[in-house]
């Protein structure tokens, strides 16, 4: 199973080709969906169909007595540990006892045909005793734990300065963040093929090899090495592939039946069988002096984490050391909750806490302005922050903090002219024909975010690459698990750069070959394994240079600079680098109906380094197609703990007939001081501020407070025929 | 399975028979499953992502809607054969790489089916007819501009007119 | 017993296809049958095909009217002289699915189907459209609102095919709106066909997933009807179009449900109601 299919040139700062990019436009690369071998069984998972329930029994019999069933496993067929978690291992491989969320795994099966194993998991009787579900997260906080480990996942206080100081101007909001979906297009899937010996390969879509394989064997009660995990093509990850989702029930039924056995979500399974972005509220007051520079930000976040632990700690830590923006804010008060509710597990998705935080304090910033009467950009301006600023954390900022380039190449692109005739389909309801021009607004909106690069707090993070240079063919191994952002491009180029060849080849990503690269996650591998890959290629380059004959070979572990967990105060230096960037949408909304249209979002990056410019722009776009979705469609509809809306006819994603143009204003190139090529992440800037710029160009067409993402039709309809029936 | 069906139709210009099949399997499932053919891609399987898309004589549809034993007797063009008989790789899909159109990929398939069906029917697509025409392909990696600008390469070179309204850096 | 999917090519050979079969399920253009097979939550048995019947292919024109064939597909009725013929169905075709889609889905699984977001059934109720069907008992032919009775319910018998839906080709302006949360390949949150008869001096105006079925807005077309002048076809009390959009949406029982509100549905029909008669007779 190779993952790439030709041979490709360039070196860094060159728009060098995918090496997988033919067998991708060929249709012959192979996902994980796409996985077959001989003797092979499907799995399938019985999901829970309530949020909050007591498991009085399961009787399998029927299930068993299907003909084609070869396994039906519960909770009391897990030999090793019964949970399994990214940083907690509170979720149950089955739920035992009790059901925490809609769409728990229950039970697994595996059948000779995909149609036998849904009809056989259909077929095993639960005895359900419904409970009352928790769903409010403010009200988890204080409420009957429902997990043996209470409640909170994580709380967090951030002291900064004098938090008792206020301002001549001070505005006030409670803002609201809806639960995404990383919605990626490849679903859930993998093959796990029992190995004969009592160990099992498990073939899998993943964000983060090494970490599943430890989760997986500590649920089998398996010594590590006897499980080997293997990256299968992924269709696109986002933060939803961090956590595991069906690898430790697959490699549990390959062992029970000695099959190979292949195991694909639908895609209801798959939102229901996967952490989503954690929905946020907060309430924001900030202080200011009467020429607009910020003199304190209050903020409370609290953060849904749902049923399971997941990542929630880590996505609250970064909320609130986000929580104030990209400005240098003398004094501050934040308070975090990340808490359980009996609502879908919550955890990692592209942006990991600083997209709600932006949200808020960036609609703060617009509230500040209009109470100042300064102009929006110009008050940002006034207190971007630069190098040398401090977080609220204390922190100083050491690295490039573009804020204030980023701000003016932004906002001084060009607005996009404005089509005496335009075509229907490009108003606002589109297809639909429902645009009348002369109820048609135009808005433009602004906002900058920032956030972390690579992982904090004290985590020792770091990256495991391996250079083999033999026969003029530079061989690369690293478990880094590319899901479509361009790592495998990346690594040729660094190797071609640093070594001077042309034939780079990519090793398949496992964990049996090489110890781990880290997640695809945090915007961190074009630093931490491109930077394992420089400096194992250095090493190969200066024993050639020595004079020593081929192959050489040379390994790296690259470890960024050692960070610290925050104190009592919120204080200490938690992080390695920030990335930053600014976005400006325009949208026409129809103000009767609420329907919008975002025209354009205009946007500059602070990059770092372009090390491939095709590829920086295929991020940038693509993470603002998300942002846009999040701020105008994208919600995962809960109604008291269940999803109403598991489907791609429901949970609507953009399409190319709702994603703007974006116009690339800037890509800032400050080098960054200690990353390898003063290259930074550019994967999850476009997705922080985007929502945010949208959401303030809907505020500025309709003259609404808009307060929550997304802002749906009737969320603008409705507050306008109600405040011009007020007029 | 006792409920089982056998049928025969062409894929790619091979004539393929389907034997045993569960009366309820998409066409999708008989491609990928059944006959090697996994270029078609299964991301919902209810017609809203567009990454199955297939042509069924001579028609683009979701191979995930087309019951696999209606199908008997059709003449069925994937991924895999778009290329035809000159085998490598189509305009479309050079198109693709080159512009960038490429990431997780997962799509990609379905949308190559696409842009080929829309520039067979209408070769100089405006930009909004060629939105449309892609707005049943979900993409969740590229945003469409690089997928946009593929196919607006595709349509110059074709018209020999050279360069496309959204080039992308090289 | 054998499963089977029967590809019948004429229409005599379907009927017979269905009386023989045991439990027939009848495929069409697939695009809502196989979610469900997909989903498991439908595991036919025996299959009817009915996308070969010649006889349910394509339209044609019969005196003042059209006759649609079960399985035209959306892509045939978006386009083409059929357009021109009946423009707020070609609008209404647009908005359904994808391409792909309505390259498959056929007028008659739409009205099969009856869902109260089906895409087609607010024009047709717009038109009084006549479904035409056929079964053990013959032919026969009804109204598209006794044809719908509920919630993916219709007055299909057991064994019984719609063949046909018959439409008038009227002199007057069309409109079609549809509400939905994206600009393309949505599910509607609200609907509304208006049709002027301007011979017939009528205005008729369908709203669809506001109800479980589609509605007819007669309160709003009787006010219409009074104040057209039919001679310049246009309505000069400029109060009539706001009074207009909120009669249609007195006449619609909308709920709470995942994709909106009651309260939006009921404001966005009289929003789309009143642009649809701007539009027209403004």
């Amino acid at each position: 199973m190779s993952l790439t299919g030709e041979r490709v040139r360039g070196g860094l700062g060159e728009s060098a080709r995918r090496p997988d990019g033919g067998p991708k436009v060929a249709g012959s690369f192979v996902f994980s969906s796409d996985l077959t071998a001989d003797g092979m069984v499907w799995g399938s998972i019985l999901r829970a169909p309530y949020p909050h329930a007591r498991i009085r029994s399961i009787d399998i019999g029927p299930a068993l007595a299907l003909p084609g069933v070869h396994a039906v496993l519960t909770a009391a067929d897990v030999p090793g540990d019964s949970s399994y978690g990214l940083e907690h291992a509170d979720q149950p491989v089955f739920a035992d006892d009790t059901v925490r969320y809609i769409g728990e795994a229950v039970a697994a099966v595996a059948a000779d045909h995909p149609d036998t194993a849904r009809r056989a998991a259909r077929a095993i009787v639960v005895d359900y005793e419904e409970l009352e579900p928790l769903v409010e997260a403010e009200a988890a906080i204080t409420a009957e734990p429902i997990h043996p480990d209470g409640n909170v996942f994580a709380h967090l206080t951030i002291r900064h300065g004098d938090t008792t100081a206020s301002g001549d101007v001070v505005v006030e909001g409670d803002y609201e963040v809806g639960m995404q979906d990383q919605a990626f297009m490849g679903p859930e899937s993998g093959l796990a093929i029992p190995d004969g010996d009592g160990g099992v390969d498990l073939h899998m879509s993943t964000q983060w090899l090494h970490v599943d394989r430890d989760q997986v064997a500590n649920c089998l009660g398996l010594p590590h090495d006897k499980v080997r995990m293997s990256l299968a093509g992924v269709g696109g990850a986002f933060g939803a592939r961090e956590d595991v989702s069906m690898q430790v029930h697959l490699c549990l039924l390959a062992l029970h039946t000695n099959r190979p056995v292949k195991m694909v979500f639908s895609r209801e399974e798959s939102f229901l069988g996967h952490v989503h972005r954690h929905p946020a509220r907060m309430h924001y007051r900030h202080h200011a002096d009467k020429d607009g520079r910020l003199v304190k930000v209050e903020a409370r976040i609290v953060l849904d984490g749902g049923a399971y632990a997941s990542t929630s700690r880590p996505v609250l830590v970064n909320a609130c050391c986000f929580a104030a923006g990209p400005y240098a804010v003398p004094n501050a008060l934040v308070e975090g909750w990340a808490v359980r509710t009996n609502n879908p597990p919550c955890g990692a998705m592209r942006g990991f806490g600083a997209v709600q935080a932006c949200f808020a304090h960036e609609a703060q910033m617009d509230k500040l302005a209009a109470a100042l009467d300064l102009d929006p950009v110009e008050l940002r301006l006034r207190n971007a922050m630069k190098t040398g600023d401090r977080l609220v954390t204390g922190q100083v900022v050491t690295g490039a903090a573009p804020v204030e380039e980023l701000i003016r190449t932004c906002s001084g692109w060009p607005l996009p002219a404005e089509d005496p005739e335009p075509d229907p389909m490009t108003l606002p309801g589109g297809a639909g024909r429902t645009a009348d021009g002369s109820r048609l607004r135009r808005g433009v909106g602004f906002a900058v975010g920032f956030k972390n690069l690579m992982y904090s707090a004290g985590f020792d993070d770091y990256s495991t690459a391996r250079v083999r240079l033999e026969g003029g063919v530079a061989t690369v191994t690293c478990a880094a698990a590319e899901v479509g952002q361009g790592f495998v491009t990346l690594a040729e180029q660094i190797v071609r750069e640093v070594l001077g060849v042309d034939e780079v080849i990519l090793a398949p990503p496992g964990t049996a070959d090489i110890g781990s690269a880290g997640s695809t996650s945090a915007s961190r591998q074009t630093w931490m394994s491109g930077g394992a890959v420089e400096r194992a290629a250095l090493a190969v380059r200066d024993r050639r240079d020595a004079g020593e004959r081929e192959p050489i070979e040379e390994t790296y572990e690259y470890h960024h600079p050692p960070t610290s967990p925050l104190d009592e105060n919120g204080q200490g230096n938690a992080h390695v680098s920030y990335v930053f960037a600014a976005h400006r949408a325009v949208v026409d909304v129809d103000l009767d109906l609420g329907l919008v249209r975002v025209v354009e979002v205009a946007t500059s990056q602070d990059v770092g380094r372009v090390l491939n410019p095709l590829q920086v722009i295929g991020q940038v776009e693509g993470g603002i197609a998300q942002g846009v979705g999040l701020a105008v469609m994208e919600e995962i509809v809960m109604d008291r703990g269940v999803v109403r809306n598991a489907s791609f006819t429901d949970y609507l994603i953009p399409t190319a007939l709702d994603m703007p143009d974006v116009a690339i204003a800037a890509l800032v190139e400050e080098p960054e001081p200690g990353a390898p090529f003063g290259a930074k992440g550019v994967g999850e800037p476009p997705t922080i501020s985007s929502s945010a710029a949208v959401a303030a160009a809907i505020r500025a067409a309709t003259g609404l407070a808009l307060t929550r993402i997304p802002v749906r039709p009737q969320d603008i309809a409705l507050a306008h025929r109600d405040s011009t029936k007020l007029a | 399975m006792t409920d089982s069906v056998t049928f025969q139709l062409t894929v790619n210009g091979a004539d393929r028979v389907v034997e045993g099949a569960w009366l309820g399997e998409s066409l999708l499932y008989v491609l990928r499953e059944r006959l090697g053919l996994p270029g078609a891609k299964n991301a919902c399987e209810q017609g809203e992502c567009g990454s199955c898309s297939v042509r069924v004589d001579g028609t683009l549809v979701c191979a995930c809607l087309v019951l696999g034993a209606s199908a008997a007797g059709s003449e069925v063009v994937t991924v895999e054969g778009v290329a035809g008989d000159a085998g490598g790789l189509t305009d479309v899909q050079q198109a693709f790489l080159s512009q960038g159109a490429v990431q997780c990929g997962f799509c990609t398939p379905g949308l190559v089916m696409t842009v080929h069906d829309l520039l067979e029917r209408n070769p100089t697509p405006t930009e909004v007819e060629l939105r449309e025409a892609i707005s049943g392909n979900l993409c969740r990696c590229t945003g469409y501009g690089r997928i946009l600008a593929a196919a607006q390469a595709v349509v110059a070179e074709r018209s020999g007119s050279g360069r496309s309204q959204r080039e992308t850096p090289s | 017993m054998t499963p089977s999917v029967a590809q019948p090519r004429s229409l005599d050979d379907a009927v017979e296809a269905l009386r023989t079969a045991i439990d027939p399920t009848v495929l069409a253009g697939g695009t809502d049958l196989m979610v469900a097979i997909n989903a498991g939550s439908r595991r036919p048995t025996s299959v009817v095909s009915l996308i070969r019947v010649p006889e349910l292919q394509g339209w044609h024109r019969d005196g003042d009217e059209v006759v649609l064939g079960a399985c035209l597909t959306y892509a045939e009725i978006e386009r083409g002289e059929l357009a021109s013929l009946v423009p707020a169905l070609a609008q209404a075709a647009r908005t359904i699915g994808s391409p792909q889609i309505r390259n498959a889905a056929t007028l008659g699984g739409n009205l099969g189907t009856a869902s109260p977001a089906g895409d087609s059934l607010p024009v047709l109720a717009a038109l009084d459209a006549t479904v035409e069907t056929i079964g053990p008992d013959g032919v026969r032919t009804l109204p598209v609102l006794e044809f719908v009775t509920g919630v993916k319910r219709t007055a299909l018998r057991a064994q019984e095919i719609i063949t046909a839906v018959r439409v008038p080709v009227l002199r007057g302006p069309q409109e079609f709106l549809k509400v939905g949360t994206r600009n393309a390949m949505v599910i509607s949150v609200v609907m509304a066909a208006l049709v002027i008869d301007l011979d017939g001096r009528s205005v008729r105006l369908g709203l669809g997933s506001v109800a479980p079925v589609p509605v007819r807005a007669r309160d709003a077309e009787a006010l219409a009807e009074g104040s057209v002048d039919w001679d310049t076809a246009r309505i000069g009390d400029q109060t009539v179009f706001g009074r207009f959009g909120e009669l249609a949406a007195e006449s619609t029982a909308p709920i709470d449900d995942h994709r909106s509100t009651a309260a939006y549905r009921r404001h966005a029909v009289s929003v789309c109601a009143r642009r649809a008669l701007e539009r027209a007779l403004r």
